[in-house]
């Protein structure tokens, strides 16, 4: 640990090869994150990380640390930016919390709450994406994807290879491979870190319906900026009383 | 047939054939399947069963059935190890690609603001009373197919479009009607009138680098005997910038820092994806002086010591590759390319096929692109200089920066750097479309101003000019005394002209659809951001905009600039910043006057009721 940098007034001293998002971590700083996961390489897809570094946007996740930078992780104009982050999000998919099994467990959520985002100023796009419902214990709602790519990235080091992003754009959406397309199809399990590290309700085990319920949920406890990214425990399917081990926080 | 001679490469000359239904014609199709597979293993032999040949097999399969039948997608999984889901995500990404048959005529309409004002919406409504085809759909009898596509690199010659690959220029609803009988008799192309696609090179003024035609080895001659470092010095003396749009030094930020960087191999890349709308002067150097970009590209592998070239030549001008090819092959024959150069060099190059992604363009899309994938720009740094193609050093120039050197090489950086201004050195080539009675493309040193432009392109009663595509600077009549130059205004070479009947609200609305289509959808900002500017642009043409609409877009704008990923997202706000700045009445008159009273409900919850299917 010989160069340094300071992270909001706080000279900070770091070892080559790490990412801002790494220096602030080590530190105990939140940083607002949505598609990054330390487990996994860095790609830098939803901005939420961005700070300011020497007057500059950065994306904190994807950045390498140097020597004498000077970094900013919050200003009114990052939360400004980050709450309409959070807002293009949930316009482009349907978000429709009250009816969401992942609501209080939800990092999207969660972080909007944090922005003090109260309601998408942005036209609601309403997709109408493919719900994979094939799978007996693994359920995807495209139609809530935030297209962050974790489950690619953790199905990959899984050596499982079974999601990955296809086509372009607003058209973007989260593939499955197997041949007919579908869940049933690939040797996906509830235990697999790709379904478990899913920060929004895409991704989720089945039959977990309201176990835990409102008011008893993760973000119930507190802000997503105290107690970080998180994910529910989840219950097995085939038994009211024994756990899936729950993917690790960041 | 010239024209079908020279594009044999990669064009067909009959229409492609439909699909027998398994169903009702079993051993046509087993037999149909038995051709696509052969086709499909022959060319995964072809390229050695390398995976980073991905995009470059679909592309041939797309051209050589109109599709890439299902048969095709499960042989290429096992022939290059790829799932079959990785290969339908990269058939999604690239518009050209299709995992469905589309009609044994693909028409595609480009759809740049150029060819509206030439009278695009004339040609969509005859498609749909000669052919019976809207946009976005295949006909019944699959006989032809019809869609909108981005700038197709024919402003000049529009409204254009493409025909199985084919370029054909000034459409109208006669000649939709011509067409109409020749899709509807499946004629082949070679029977098609020749001058539907003559394509002109509407070269309307010429300066250093449309004047010099070389011979093979004119320029690589005068210096292989000497050191390369001597060259680099000359580079490094002309002050070139790149031409592509960004204007980096390329002596420093590009040649020196690639033959700087330390790796197994270094790769060279044209640049020829010109997919900035409006721009057309990249295909009249492919077209005319391809031996001095061959030149230019064998001059930079010399000095960064690569091995091997890249052209990456944009979907809409594959009827070019057999003519570069042929031209190609020249070169190697007489020694200029392949093994020892001039007794010292070894280097060849190939032409790889985009597949319809203006971020390709982008030079690490073009990367991930030339490696077969989803044309998604990388984390940078580390740049392509040091970490590019393989993760080895590349150099990534435009096709007219390669020009330029090849003129720096024969003329000397002196000679070069006499025109042009401080910073400019040089001339520039221009691609000139929209209102004025010259439309086509000019070369003027760097410094003139917009008014001299129009007083010779016959532009003279502009309203506004977009300066370097969609993704440039959109300026209004008073400020036609700036210059075009890397100090004032920098360019990638598309200049549209606009006169005063035309509605700035069209304009931006054009391009905002633009990038909605192309971005490539990994970051958030642009992705969504790109989709909320079109629909801002509707509710300006419907004059529907309410006061926390300005608010939200007004975020929007910075967040994008700022927050996106790159250079796609970062510019694709700009053309409503400049309706905000300097044409801020009109979005004033687009505010709504409707108070909360005329709120339609049923209006307002169509979509959400669409989506949901639940009726209130
Ligand atoms: C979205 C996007 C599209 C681009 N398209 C092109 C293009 O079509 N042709 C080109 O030469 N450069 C294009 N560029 C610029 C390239 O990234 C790169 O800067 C250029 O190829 C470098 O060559 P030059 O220095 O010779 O200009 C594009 C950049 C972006 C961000
Ligand atoms: S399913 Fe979840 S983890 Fe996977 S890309 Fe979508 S939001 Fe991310
Ligand atoms: S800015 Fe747009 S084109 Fe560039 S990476 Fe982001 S989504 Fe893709
Ligand atoms: S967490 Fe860094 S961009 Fe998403």
């Amino acid at each position: 640990m010989s160069q340094v940098l300071t992270i909001d007034g706080k000279d900070l001293a770091f070892d080559s090869g790490d990412t801002l998002f790494d220096v602030a971590q080590a530190q105990g700083i939140y940083i607002p994150h949505l598609c990054h996961h330390p487990d996994y390489p860095p790609q830098g897809n939803c901005k939420l990380c961005t700070v300011d570094v020497d007057g500059q946007s950065k994306c904190a996740c994807t950045t390498q640390a140097e020597t004498g930078m000077s970094v900013q992780t919050d200003s009114t104009t990052l939360t400004e930016y980050r709450r309409a982050l959070t807002e293009l999000l949930f316009s482009e998919g349907n978000h429709h919390c009250p009816g969401c099994e992942r609501s209080g467990n939800c990092q999207l959520q969660a972080t909007a709450y944090a922005q003090g985002m109260t309601y998408s100023s942005f036209k609601l796009l309403n997709p109408q994406r493919q719900i994979d419902a094939s799978h007996p214990s693994v359920l995807l709602d495209r139609d809530r994807c935030i297209l962050c790519g974790l489950c690619v990235r953790a199905s990959a080091q899984e050596g499982k290879h079974i999601f990955t992003i296809a086509g372009r754009g607003s058209d973007s959406t989260l593939a499955v491979n197997s041949d007919s397309g579908l869940l049933a199809d690939t040797n996906l399990s509830a235990e697999d870190r790709a379904t478990q590290v899913c920060p929004v309700g895409a991704l989720m085990v089945k039959q977990q319906g309201f176990r835990i319920p409102i008011g008893q949920r993760i973000y119930d406890q507190g802000t997503i900026d105290d107690l970080g990214n998180r994910r529910p425990q989840y219950h097995s399917p085939k038994s009211k009383t024994a756990r899936i081990a729950g993917d690790s926080d960041d | 047939m010239d024209h079908v001679q020279l594009a044999k490469g990669l064009l067909l000359a009959d229409p492609w054939t439909i699909p027998p239904d398994p169903q009702q014609a079993p051993d046509q199709a087993a037999e149909y399947n038995q051709q696509v597979t052969r086709f499909c293993t022959d060319l995964c032999n072809l390229h050695n069963q390398n995976p980073n040949q991905l995009l470059q097999i679909l592309i041939r399969i797309q051209y050589r059935f109109g599709w890439v039948p299902y048969a095709a997608q499960s042989i290429l999984s096992n022939d290059l190890k790829i799932a079959i889901g990785e290969i339908r995500a990269v058939i999604a990404f690239y518009s050209f690609l299709s995992s469905e048959f589309q009609g044994r005529y693909r028409i595609l309409l480009s759809s740049n603001i150029t060819d509206y004002m030439l009278g695009l919406d004339n040609v969509i409504t005859a498609c749909q009373t000669h052919l019976k085809l809207s946009p976005g759909t295949v006909r019944e009898d699959f006989k032809c197919s019809l869609e909108l596509t981005s700038c197709t690199g024919l402003c000049d010659q529009g409204p254009a479009g493409l025909i199985n690959g084919y370029p054909i220029k000034h459409l109208d609803e006669h000649r939709i009607c011509e067409l109409a009988q020749l899709v509807d008799a499946g004629t082949p192309f070679n029977q098609w009138p020749e001058e539907w696609f003559e394509i002109d090179c509407g070269i309307k003024q010429s300066g250093t680098l449309l004047n010099t035609h070389i011979q093979p080895g004119n320029a690589i001659s005068k210096w292989l005997d000497k050191e390369p470092e001597t060259f680099l010095e000359e580079m490094k003396q002309s002050g070139l910038r790149g031409r592509g749009g960004a204007g980096f030094n390329t002596y420093e930020k590009l040649w020196a820092a690639c033959r700087n960087a330390s790796g197994d191999q270094h790769y060279v890349v044209c640049n020829a994806d010109e997919g900035e709308p409006g721009t057309f002067k990249d295909r009249v150097l492919l077209q005319n002086h391809f031996q001095q970009v061959i030149e230019g590209m064998t001059l930079a592998a010399w000095v960064v010591g690569a091995k091997q070239g890249f052209v990456y030549l944009r979907a809409e001008y594959a009827f070019l590759l057999d003519q570069l090819n042929q031209q190609l092959e020249r070169y190697r024959q007489k020694g200029w390319l392949g093994k020892a150069i001039g007794g010292c060099l070894d280097f060849d190059i190939q032409i790889h096929m985009g597949a319809g992604a203006y971020v390709c363009g982008e030079e690490s899309a073009l990367i991930e692109s030339l490696e077969g994938k989803r044309g998604i720009p990388r984390v940078r740094p580390p740049f392509p200089v040091e970490c590019g193609y393989l993760q080895q050093p590349t150099l990534v120039n435009n096709v007219e920066t390669f020009a330029c050197v090849t003129a720096i090489a024969m003329a000397g950086a002196e000679q070069f750097a006499q025109c042009g201004t401080v910073k400019s050195s040089g001339s520039k080539i221009h691609s000139i479309s929209g209102d004025c009675s010259r439309p086509g493309v000019y070369e003027w040193p760097w410094g003139i101003s917009i008014r001299e432009v129009l007083h010779q392109c016959g532009g003279e009663n502009a309203a506004a000019v977009q300066i370097g595509g969609p993704a440039g600077i959109l300026l209004p009549k008073s400020q036609f005394d700036r210059t075009l130059a890397f100090e004032d205004l920098p360019t990638g070479g598309s200049l549209m002209v606009f006169g005063n009947h035309r509605s700035p609200i069209d304009i931006v609305s054009n391009f905002a659809q633009f990038f909605a289509h192309e971005s490539c959808g990994f970051c958030a900002p642009c992705r969504v951001g790109c989709r909320q500017m079109q629909h801002f642009c509707q509710q300006l043409q419907d004059r529907q905009i309410g006061s926390s609409d300005l608010e939200s877009m007004k975020t929007l704008i910075p967040l994008m600039t700022q927050l996106s990923h790159c250079g796609l997202g970062k510019t694709a706000p700009l053309a409503i910043q400049a309706l905000f700045e300097h044409w801020p009445e009109l979005i004033k008159e687009a505010e709504t006057t409707t108070d909360g009273l005329s709120f339609d409900l049923q209006k307002a919850v169509a979509d959400t009721i669409a989506a949901t299917e639940l009726q209130p």
